[in-house]
């Protein structure tokens, strides 16, 4: 009992810090922006921590973030073959290729208005469907290893980076199209000089939301079958043992590629489009 | 006053828009002749047409009927030929783009080697007054020295003709002033033809050697004032008897434009 | 504009004509192999006659040797691509030719699948409401939940969804309110990050008039943020949507689910149906369809009748 008496004394510790620094003389600043959040991580870990301790929930129900903490530090080389067999063959691959391939489709759909007219509806459909679902057939056509992954991500990334691609190289104003017509520009000067441009916030907005997708795919995608390594693999079969110790471990190295790999592609975008409103701010 | 070969020539010139609403008749008959080193400045209520005539002389809009050449061709090869350069309402800067790589832009597309690039950015950001902002991005600029940036744009690659589409609507009056005068000792000093929208009386008697009044319903001319005032032009020459003269008629003009509707 | 939209309509059929035949010619290569080994244990000649042969030649050669095997890529059993009209017919048999509550009618499968998504879809974005308006109005949960939110977005948080099947089953929970967690906590984030953009998307100017009428915090709020986050919320509840249906299917994989959607796709996965696959995952898809559909209509009646749209 005592635990859970220092959990309630925790979160009043917690929520009274955070209370203090918001309305303190440097709640605006960057610092307190970045620790107001890593204090609330800390506090809800610890209460978790504490809880589980003090009320003595069982292993196969939730285990202790130190638990988790000793699995993940004594498994590394298991997490790290999933790591690579999920995110780097499976996600990445399948990234690359489905949003390579919707930019291309992007500039046949800008360049003949028929194909707009046409695809950009049903584009707009399929990107709202639950395309997850088509996972089983592709397994059955790639195969279990990471080929079949890959294809689940091409699959699921396309429609999104398409639609938001058109959308992009649409953003140039009229007035600004007027301009390049002036200069009597031809349709690829205007192209890469007008239109690529302008279209970049929309490009990486397509970007960070593939890179989410393509974790999702690759690895719901190994629920359906699966060499025995790989991280969706892992989970299945650990649940299947009960040792949840193993799937808490693999969820952190989810999470940690999911927000490297977010972060990776917004750090390029504010290199890119360091010029955007939304970046100057 | 001495002016040179006619630039820009209108005969019976027509243009009808298809809306949803049916025809629209946004110019109807219009005559106009520019003489090279001119300064011409269409002024009338909006729906007048005067920035539709603009664009028809850039070739932006396609006129469904009558005659109007620009350098002796039609619009569209002058277009083709580079003959102009245009300034829009707004400055419309690429915001990825330094105001010396904007002012490359047109130079780029055109063809000019690096080195002539370099040359005709330094001339350009010169005349007007924009030397050492060459590195600086467009959003770090004022709205007026935006615009000026903008026309630096227009100026360099050297068209003879200068198309200007309001330039300066969206600036407060100092600014604007201020940019009256020194587009005035721009045009003094390039001797370019410029073809100038407005709407402001006061900026079209100061500008132009000839105002064309437009109104609307159906968009045409009714009235071209050749200007009496002296080329030299200081800002106080606006409380000269000459110069309340001509913007006393020029508001007639609108008025009668008006009456009829 | 009427011509437009004639013209529009007309793109889009010819896109989905386009991928309907292309869609039949995909199913002549993918099956070819399977169709020349069936032809040839009823006594067929095939060319080449043996299997090992055909096995190293490409698919397309073959279709060309054995044209009189084509029409079977068609209609075989169990295809590698079934043709569209065997899914449509197998659709039309699970549907309107069972009776709703037998265990073989998509319906059936369907409304599993639905009451899940709708219960989780109704928790998540009550919830996630609740928090952002909580966020908006704290400093110290804006501060401390806000970037954990955005986070989340990052992240696949399906990937909890198998553990959350199974530890709930082994403390005796099970049914619909397992996977309409993971459909709740899916729809969740999505939903807070979008009402607090919207709460907060009044400008300085909207704010200050109201507080030169010195309006309390709650009528700011009933009167000006609330309404103004409605187009955010609709954009995310959209998005919710989609995920929860995403987030019932998956959850109904882990324990091997007998009824649903997701269990129809494991099921037909497992016993080399791909008929059914197909068939199920166009239900997904009608379903989804549907869902985001009858949102956008309540989008545009509301937006219409607090007059934000045209």
């Amino acid at each position: 009992m005592i635990f859970v008496f220092c959990a309630i004394l925790l979160w009043l510790f917690g929520w009274w810090l955070n209370g203090r620094l918001a309305s303190g003389p440097y709640a605006g600043t960057r610092l307190v922006r970045f620790v107001a959040p890593l204090v609330f991580g800390l506090t809800v870990i610890g209460i978790w921590e504490l809880v589980v301790r003090g009320l003595e929930v069982p292993l196969v129900i939730l285990p202790a973030p130190s638990v988790i903490a000793v699995r993940f530090g004594g498994s590394l080389p298991v997490l790290w073959a999933d790591f690579v067999q999920t995110i780097i063959k499976g996600a990445l691959s399948g990234y690359i290729i489905g949003c390579g391939s919707a930019f291309l489709m992007a500039i046949a759909v800008d360049r003949w208005d028929f194909l707009r007219l046409g695809l950009l509806p049903v584009g707009n459909f399929v990107a709202a469907l639950p395309i997850v679902g088509t996972a089983p057939i592709l397994v059955m056509w790639f195969g279990f290893d990471w080929h079949s992954k890959a294809a689940v991500v091409v699959v699921m990334v396309f429609f999104p980076m398409l639609v938001n691609t058109v959308a992009g190289l649409r953003e140039a104003t009229a007035m600004q199209r007027d301009l390049m017509e002036t200069y009597a520009a031809t349709y690829w000067q205007s192209f890469l000089k007008l239109r690529l441009p302008a279209a970049m916030p929309f490009i990486f907005n397509g970007l960070k939301i593939s890179t989410t997708l393509a974790l999702i795919g690759a690895i719901v995608a190994e629920f359906f079958g699966s060499p025995t390594l790989g991280m969706g693999f892992r989970i299945s079969t650990s649940v299947g043992q009960l040792s949840l110790d193993m799937v808490w471990a693999e969820i952190v190295v989810a999470a940690l590629a999911g927000t490297a790999f977010y972060g990776l592609v917004a750090m390029i975008e504010k290199a890119v489009t360091f010029w955007h409103p939304s970046q100057r701010g | 006053m001495t002016t040179g070969a006619p630039v820009i020539e209108a005969k019976n010139l027509d243009l009808t828009f298809q809306t949803n609403d049916g025809p629209v008749q946004a110019l109807k008959d219009v005559n106009l002749t520019v003489n090279k080193g001119e300064f011409v400045s269409f002024i009338g209520p909006s729906g007048c047409g005067k920035t539709t005539f603009l664009r028809c002389i850039a070739a932006l809009e396609s006129p469904t009927g009558g005659a109007l050449t620009v350098n002796g061709m039609t619009a569209d090869e002058a277009r083709r030929n580079r003959a102009y350069g245009y300034v829009f309402q707004a400055a419309g800067l690429y915001p990825w783009r330094t105001i010396a790589k904007n002012i490359k832009l047109p130079l780029e597309i055109m063809g000019y080697s690096g080195k002539e690039q370099e040359e005709r950015v330094s001339k350009v950001l010169e005349l007007v007054d924009l030397a050492g902002f060459g590195g600086k991005f467009p959003w770090q600029l004022s709205g007026g020295m935006q615009q000026r940036a903008s026309i630096a744009r227009a100026l360099a690659f050297d068209a003879d003709i200068l198309l200007m589409d309001e330039p300066f609507g969206a600036l407060d009056e100092i600014v604007r002033d201020h940019l009256n005068e020194q587009l005035l000792a721009l045009w003094a000093r390039t001797e370019k033809t410029i073809g100038f929208v407005t709407h402001s009386i006061p900026e079209a008697v100061y500008l132009s050697t000839k105002i064309v009044v437009m109104s609307p319903r159906p968009g045409r001319i009714t009235d071209v004032i050749d200007s009496p005032l002296p080329k030299e032009r200081p800002l106080d020459i606006r409380d000269t008897p000459e110069f309340i003269e001509v913007a006393h008629r020029v508001r007639e003009g609108l008025r009668a434009g008006h009456a009829d509707v | 504009m009427f011509r437009q939209e004639l013209h529009a309509f007309w793109a889009v059929l010819t896109v989905l004509l386009v991928i309907g035949v292309f869609w039949y010619a995909a199913c002549v290569p993918m099956n070819i192999k399977g169709v020349l080994t069936e032809q040839e244990r009823t006594g067929a000649e095939v060319q080449p006659p043996s299997a090992k042969e055909r096995r190293d030649m490409s698919e397309f050669g073959l279709a060309l040797n054995n044209r009189f095997a084509i029409p079977a890529t068609w209609e075989q059993e169990r295809p590698r691509l079934p043709a569209p009209h065997q899914v449509a017919i197998e659709m039309w048999e699970t549907t309107a030719q069972k009776k709703i509550t037998s265990k073989r009618s998509l319906f059936y499968h369907g409304w599993v699948t639905l009451s899940a998504t709708m219960l989780g879809f109704a928790i998540g974005t009550g919830l996630g409401i609740l928090l952002a308006v909580g966020i908006v109005h704290s400093r110290v949960m804006d501060l401390s939940v806000m970037p954990w939110a955005i986070v989340s977005q990052t992240i696949p948080i399906i990937a909890l969804a198998p553990m959350i099947i199974v530890v709930l089953y082994s403390v005796g929970v099970q049914g619909i309110i397992p996977k309409a967690i993971i459909s709740a906590y899916l729809s969740f984030f999505p939903v807070v990050v979008g009402m607090v953009k919207g709460l907060r998307s009044p400008d300085a100017m909207q704010l200050d008039l109201l507080r030169t009428y010195n309006a309390s915090r709650s009528q700011g709020f009933w009167k000006l943020r609330l309404p103004a986050s409605m187009p955010y919320l609709f954009t995310s509840l959209k998005i919710g949507i989609a995920a929860s249906l995403v987030g019932a299917i998956v959850g109904e994989l882990p324990t091997g689910a007998v009824a649903g959607l997701g269990a129809r796709l494991l099921a037909g996965s497992y016993y080399g149906q791909t008929v059914q696959i197909w068939s199920a995952l166009f239900a997904a898809a009608i379903l989804a369809a549907c869902l985001v559909g009858l949102l956008g209509l309540v989008e545009r009646t509301v937006l219409k009748r607090m007059g934000m749209a045209q």
